[in-house]
């Protein structure tokens, strides 16, 4: 009797439950797109919603939302112009910006060149403290913004025709100058941003306002949501919903539940657990693109045992890159046998040669004549789910190469780097690399020139860095690529990185939309999203 | 009482510096390099780093770095400015938006504890050795060695993702439903733990010589369970409960992240990975008053149960 009561007890909400989910999973035909409905995508929280101090995918995918790029990537990483009618130059050294005439920010007001200018400014100038201004350090003038107390508030470099045309004169000849400006530090700011010439409002990055295909609903409501409409004053290609959530998330795990039962439309990233069940879970809504993500293994060449270049390239010959890509990563990365991502314009396969080639004997004959250390360590963030393929790595060395060989996890990634900026041994550790703007420079600078911002393993070599200047001053971008390619062969000589993987987009939706597409840069195409009626 | 109660204030403002004291040496002593750590592995720009070591006096190390930063954390913090985080949000405002859904969801966790566990722990008392009772001990067995970052993704693919009964997750404004998965999950351990508690204490005062006095008094059974084993076995019980009140606030950090809402712990998890000092420092003070109040109310609660306990 107790137990029928207890029984009914239970009953009861339960089927209240199910009678309320039965009604909330009702309704939802199918067939055609509905334009009035906005689309749910899930971020992390922002670290800031300024164009020149935004830097992550997060906070650009939501400025993606509110503002026009001067340049755009087609398929095959093109530019082409967007918010600009045409970018030129005839020496490399000054380029002249023409605007598209009709666009207006979300406030009404016109866009003109002294907004570009004005941002610009703001973006370089040091005590702004802004995470991209490194972005303006090849226009004329960017040295003097620099510092405690710079010697001037403006770039130089930088100079108004008339409303919609401005000229931008840099410090050094660079072809590659029109690709970098589709980079989210080069968005426009209206004059309602500032509250005086120079400093930017406070609340500004509550709800900033763009010139894009959407506007701010309301302001960001932090670690909850980011809503955004359709601008309808939009002169340029106008989106196929009517807003968009960007909902915040601080573990991929929730948003990957949510997006199985149709709680949330877009995870940009499948969180790594989940990769193995996840085709079966979403079908034809789990899918990949290419992506621009470039894994590696670094030297420390400060470090006696790895200065000679053979050690490395035996090294790099005792890895199997198939067999960890298809093991651990389920084929959502592929081998990776050059120094340039594959989405990239002059890339060419396996430019390493035999270094990428697995070839267990010859690795060994060459670790030993080269006099190999016998103890190898590879360092890496315990944080960023990369002791599996660490661990296999260091199978296949112990293996292969008959070296001693163990994974060392540091916590996060910025206490591997404190311990590789004192030069402390901490044997190979692992980098990874998503590229700002398509260019093979991108890639090439920052990483191996002497003075690259993430040159961590004090590679340097001046024929190098002389060829990768020659590129960037080159008179063509064809001239250009040929001058990096003459410099990857230098890398693949010197070997000071071991390319391991590339990894590419691999995310899921919803049933509730369709057409989900994700550029190089890991972000939601806004302009090509639809939802299901 | 009055004089109990303003000896124990006047102790917890001690309490409450030294343990910022200690929780600001901490995270001093742990810190690495609080700016890379925010920006992950993407490069630190000069202009951006010159900026935050500022703004955050991150250039004064050592002793007196250490005693400069934290009298002027102090200063500030006794202005009622908390500070701003390394992203450049008010730690105050931070904490406002935290606390709401965090104290909601430790009051669900809290009430689906007292209501089934000290429930079921009564009953089970009294019916010692049954069907019931043996089969709340071996499920609370079962929840006692499952730990909740087991737990909680559990509950959330069974009930959320696979049978739908639940949202998967609450996210930021969530309604009552919505932080019920998340409430029970919390409370679980706490459950168990509060219905063992109940349990064992109701059935040993069963035995106590007043209950025999009272039986054969002649007094019908609910009265004696009702009004005098019940509140002689509920004081271990409110001890439990009122610590536990401080750990289920400060406790969710796993619960928070996995049902992605953005209370406390969300917050704390958030700084600790991004070595963001002054919110740890933030969130935690504010913990330790929560975890003070709670044991004063449970000491000032025993004087109700127990009219033997009287503060002077």
């Amino acid at each position: 009797m107790r137990v029928r009561r207890l029984a009914a007890w239970t009953a009861l909400p339960l089927a209240v439950t199910l009678g309320l989910v039965a009604c909330g999973s009702g309704g939802g035909g199918s067939g055609g797109t509905d334009p009035n409905a906005a689309v749910r995508i899930e971020i992390a929280e922002p670290q800031h919603l300024v164009p020149t101090n935004t830097n992550e995918t997060s906070g650009s995918q939501v400025l993606a939302a509110l503002f026009s790029p001067l340049i755009g990537y087609d398929d095959a990483s093109q530019a082409y112009e967007v918010a600009a009618e045409s970018v030129t130059s005839e020496d490399n050294i000054t380029w002249t910006i023409q605007l598209k005439d009709g666009y207006t920010f979300h406030n009404g007001e016109p866009v003109t060149a002294d907004n570009y200018i004005d941002a610009w400014n703001y973006g370089a100038y040091a005590p702004n403290g802004q995470a991209t201004s490194y972005f303006f350090e090849k226009i004329a003038g960017y040295e003097d913004l620099q510092g405690d107390t710079p010697a001037a508030q403006t770039l130089s470099g930088l100079e108004k025709v008339d409303d919609l045309t401005f000229t931008v004169t840099l410090s050094t000849p660079y072809s590659g100058f029109r690709t970098m400006l589709g980079y989210n530090a080069f968005y426009p700011l209206p004059k309602a941003a500032f509250s005086e010439p120079g400093v930017l409002d406070e609340g500004y990055e509550q709800a900033p306002i763009g010139q894009g295909p959407f506007q701010m609903k309301g302001t960001w409501q932090h670690d909850a949501r980011v809503e955004v409409e359709r601008y309808d004053a939009f002169p340029g290609e106008q989106p196929k919903v009517a807003g968009v959530e960007f909902r915040i998330y601080q573990q991929p795990a929730a948003a990957y539940a949510d997006v199985l039962s149709d709680n949330l439309d877009v995870i940009k990233v499948i969180p790594t657990e989940s990769l193995s069940t996840a085709p079966t879970d979403l079908g034809d809504r789990f899918q990949t693109s290419p992506g621009s993500s470039f894994q590696f293994l670094s030297f420390p060449t400060y470090q006696e045992e790895f200065s000679n270049p053979d050690v490395r390239t035996a090294i790099s010959m005792a890895i199997d890159r198939e067999e960890i890509t298809t093991a651990i990563f389920k084929d959502s990365q592929t081998p990776a046998r050059s120094f340039i991502s594959p989405v990239v314009a002059g890339y060419r396969e396996n430019t390493i040669g035999d270094a990428g080639t697995f070839d267990p004997a010859k690795a060994k004959a060459l670790y030993q004549s080269a006099g190999g250390p016998s103890q190898i360590e590879i360092s890496y963030n315990g944080d960023g789910g990369h002791k599996d393929w660490v661990d296999a790595t260091c199978n296949q060395l112990r293996a292969n190469l008959d070296v001693a060989c163990v994974g060392n996890a540091e916590p996060k990634f910025s206490d591997l780097l404190t311990k590789v900026k004192a030069e402390q041994p901490v044997g190979l550790f692992r980098m990874g690399w998503s590229m700002d703007y398509p260019s093979m420079e991108n890639y090439l600078g920052p990483l191996y020139s002497s003075t690259g911002s993430s040159n961590f393993y004090g590679y340097s070599n001046p024929e190098f860095d002389k060829l990768v200047a020659e590129g960037s001053a080159a008179a063509s971008e064809e001239e250009a690529i040929a001058k990096y390619q003459q410099a990857e062969e230098v890398l693949a000589e010197d070997m000071p990185v071991i390319p391991l993987r590339y990894g590419q987009n691999v995310f899921g939706h919803s049933t509730k939309v369709t057409n989900v597409e994700l550029d190089l840069f890991n972000r939601v195409d806004l302009l090509k999203i639809e939802a299901v009626q | 009482m009055v004089r109990f109660i303003l000896r124990r204030l006047l102790q917890m403002v001690l309490a409450f510096f030294g343990t910022t004291l200690i929780v600001y040496a901490l995270m001093f002593a742990g810190q690495g390099d609080p700016i890379q750590a925010l920006a992950g592995e993407r490069p630190v720009t000069d202009a951006q780093r010159a900026y935050l070591t500022e703004k955050f006096h991150l250039d004064r190390t050592g002793i007196d770095g250490f005693f400069y930063r934290y009298f002027d954390y102090i200063r500030n913090l006794l202005r009622g400015d908390l500070g701003e985080s390394l992203t450049g949000r008010q730690i105050g405002d931070i904490l406002a938006a935290a606390w709401p859904v965090t104290i909601k969801l430790a009051l669900i966790a809290m009430t689906v504890t007292v209501l089934v566990g000290v429930t079921a722990g009564v009953l089970a008392g009294i019916r010692r050795a049954s069907v019931f009772d043996n089969s709340t001990l071996l499920l609370t067995l079962v929840v006692l060695a499952v730990p909740t970052i087991v737990l909680a993704p559990i509950a959330q693919y069974l009930l959320g993702v696979r049978w739908q009964l639940f949202p998967p997750t609450a996210g930021a404004d969530p309604d009552f439903y919505a932080l019920l998965l998340p409430g029970i999950v919390l409370g679980s351990l706490s459950l168990a733990t509060a219905l063992r508690l109940t349990r064992t204490s109701v059935a040993e005062n069963l035995r106590a010589d007043y209950v025999r006095t009272a039986r054969s008094k002649g007094l019908v059974k609910r009265r004696i369970v009702g009004i005098h084993v019940l509140r002689n076995s509920l004081i271990p019980v409110v001890t439990f409960l009122g610590v536990e009140l401080g750990n289920l606030m400060g406790g969710a950090i796993i619960t928070e992240g996995v049902f992605n809402i953005p209370g406390v712990g969300f917050n704390l998890f958030r700084a600790i990975r991004t070595e963001d000092g002054p919110l740890v420092v933030g969130i935690v003070s504010v913990l330790v008053v929560v975890y003070l109040i709670a044991n004063l109310v449970v000491d000032v609660l025993y004087a109700v149960l127990d009219p033997r306990i009287r503060y002077e």
